[in-house]
């Protein structure tokens, strides 16, 4: 199908860091299996140099949902956590080689994925964060992410 | 093995239909609204491939007017019949909730324009009863319309029934039998049907190619204006090819129908039966009311387009009633009216199937469909938690 790109489809057809991960120590899921996507992302931290040295993920939605999660958990695996919070949503669309406008917002959800993750460990080691970390509310229609 | 199963779709042209086509693009060119002979020549099949419309649908062949498809004989049709309700001051029509976007956009415009549209709720099994219809029949009402079967879930009708209803209330009856034709027998006199819609790429015609009956009596509006063709109802020279690859590919279909079906029935089951056995899968509509060739099956925990390009890469081409694939946010508007759940509607998979397709192409289906089903789910925090019980199952 010529819908997504080539890397798109090597990202759907064999996901990087696919599956649950034991003891993780943040998890962060966004989304909406009414709206059709659901991520899950778990991390696993370094406590003493802060990098993330392990990602997985599942997500529930379409081809592009998936290859956003799994090339998003590419991109943080092995990075700081402050490198990680980085991520944007163009960059993995960048790193895809592009979505259809449509399917932009999946990108969004991956980076939001990202960011509950991390939210989700600072939250459990009493880190504190300042607003810009906090949950997105999932009015995707208003959101003012990048399309 | 490549196997397409989108015949709901659209279908491959048959043999008949592109022997029937050629010769007109460079023999029979003529435009028939020409004098001369090369013009006469191509009139007379123009007025040939309307009668065999006509004769398979017992209808007069004078009610027979070719469109570019069943969308815009669905517009006409419908604005035709809210002109003539206009004039005698009826502005109310009904219809249901599952029809094709054909029907539901374009009484949203007729909404703009002053009337006002109900729309039957779609019961369980997805087939609208001639009582509906009868109970929600006002006296303002100038026009029914009903779809002969359901494109996604392939439920049929009870037409004859409803075609009664109106008659005896004195409503005009439109049916969208974009997927009914040539796979389902048609008599618009005994069905009591004042008008009806057809696309010729539902049964191995070409596509841009449609028909519009309708009844003696009933003044047809223009969608298209321009020149007289289609006695001044539908402008524009003529598909010649398109026509009579659209009779031929009919006349061939209405022939074969119950060959067809008693060859397509028991394919259409042996999926049915087999898909329905992957845990927590619905089969939507109703198993036994239903087109030869349809199966239309949820599958809970999973999204459909990611369903649909793991079958692509097997080589199986479907369809889905996914949020993704219908290009909105909303899942397909046919599932969500059967009463499924949004989260469930986006993991539907629609096969439809025509009598090109092969007992082991099936077979293959039956065998791919649940390795891919249960890798989604393996992928789906949906699924995780259902199976972990956090959240019940829905089906």
């Amino acid at each position: 199908m010529a819908l997504y790109s080539d890397k798109v489809m090597d990202h759907f057809q064999h996901p990087r860091n696919v599956g649950k991960m034991e003891n993780a120590d943040g998890i962060g899921e966004v989304g909406n299996a009414k709206c059709g996507d659901i991520m899950r992302m778990y991390i696993k931290v370094d406590k003493d140099t802060q990098v993330i040295t392990d990602v997985k993920f599942n997500t529930f939605g379409c081809g592009s949902a998936i290859a956003t999660s799994s090339m998003a958990t590419e991109l943080i695996k092995g990075k700081p956590i402050t490198e990680a919070l980085q991520l944007s949503n163009k960059a993995v669309v960048e790193a895809l080689d592009g979505l259809p406008a449509h399917k932009i917002h999946c990108s969004v959800l991956a980076e939001e994925a990202v960011r509950a993750a991390v939210r989700d460990y600072y939250d459990k080691n009493g880190i504190s964060y300042g607003d810009e970390l906090k949950a997105c509310e999932g009015h995707c229609e208003t959101c003012g992410h990048d399309a | 093995m490549n196997v397409y199963a989108d015949n709901a779709a659209t279908t491959a042209a048959s043999d008949t239909a592109l022997a029937a086509m050629l010769p007109c693009f460079q023999e029979i060119y003529g435009n028939p609204s020409s004098l001369h002979t090369p013009g006469q020549r191509a009139g007379e099949k123009l007025e040939a491939a309307r009668e065999l419309f006509a004769h398979h649908l017992h209808a007069d062949p004078r009610g027979i007017t070719f469109t570019s498809g069943g969308s815009e004989a669905d517009n006409q049709a419908l604005r035709s019949a809210a002109a003539l309700g206009a004039q005698k001051g009826k502005k109310h029509i009904l219809s249901t909730k599952f029809e094709h976007h054909a029907i539901l956009h374009t009484l949203q415009a007729l909404e703009k324009e002053g009337f006002e549209v109900t729309l039957l709720d779609i019961p369980a099994d997805g087939v609208v009863t001639a009582e509906q219809v009868r109970e929600a029949i006002r006296p303002d009402t100038c026009l029914v319309s009903v779809m002969f079967a359901n494109n996604e879930i392939g439920t049929i009708q009870p037409v004859s029934e409803i075609g009664a209803v109106c008659r005896a209330a004195g409503v005009l009856f439109h049916t969208d039998a974009v997927q009914a034709a040539g796979h389902l027998p048609i008599d618009v006199e005994a069905m009591q049907i004042d008008m009806l819609s057809i696309s010729a790429h539902k049964f191995h015609g070409p596509k841009g190619v449609g028909v519009l009956y309708a009844k003696r009596g009933i003044p047809l509006v223009n969608v298209i204006y321009g020149g007289a063709q289609e006695r001044g109802k539908r402008a524009g020279t003529e598909n010649i090819p398109g026509i009579c690859g659209a009779a031929a590919a009919f006349d061939e279909a209405c022939v074969n129908m119950e060959r067809n079906a008693a060859y397509l029935t028991p394919l259409r089951d042996k999926l049915i039966t087999g898909l329905t056995q992957i845990p927590h899968s619905i089969l939507n509509g109703d198993a036994k009311r239903r087109l030869p060739g349809n199966v239309n099956i949820c599958f809970e925990g999973i999204e459909g387009e990611s369903l649909l390009l793991l079958l692509d890469e097997k080589g199986i081409a479907a369809s889905s009633g996914s949020a993704c694939t219908s290009g909105s946010l909303d899942p397909s508007h046919v599932l969500l009216a059967l009463g499924r759940p949004h989260e469930v509607a986006h993991g539907s998979l629609r096969l439809s199937l025509s009598e090109y397709n092969r007992p082991e192409e099936i077979d293959y289906i039956l065998e791919t469909v649940p390795g891919i089903v249960s890798y989604l789910r393996d992928m789906s925090p949906v699924w995780d938690e259902l199976e972990r019980g956090q959240k019940p199952h829905l089906i």
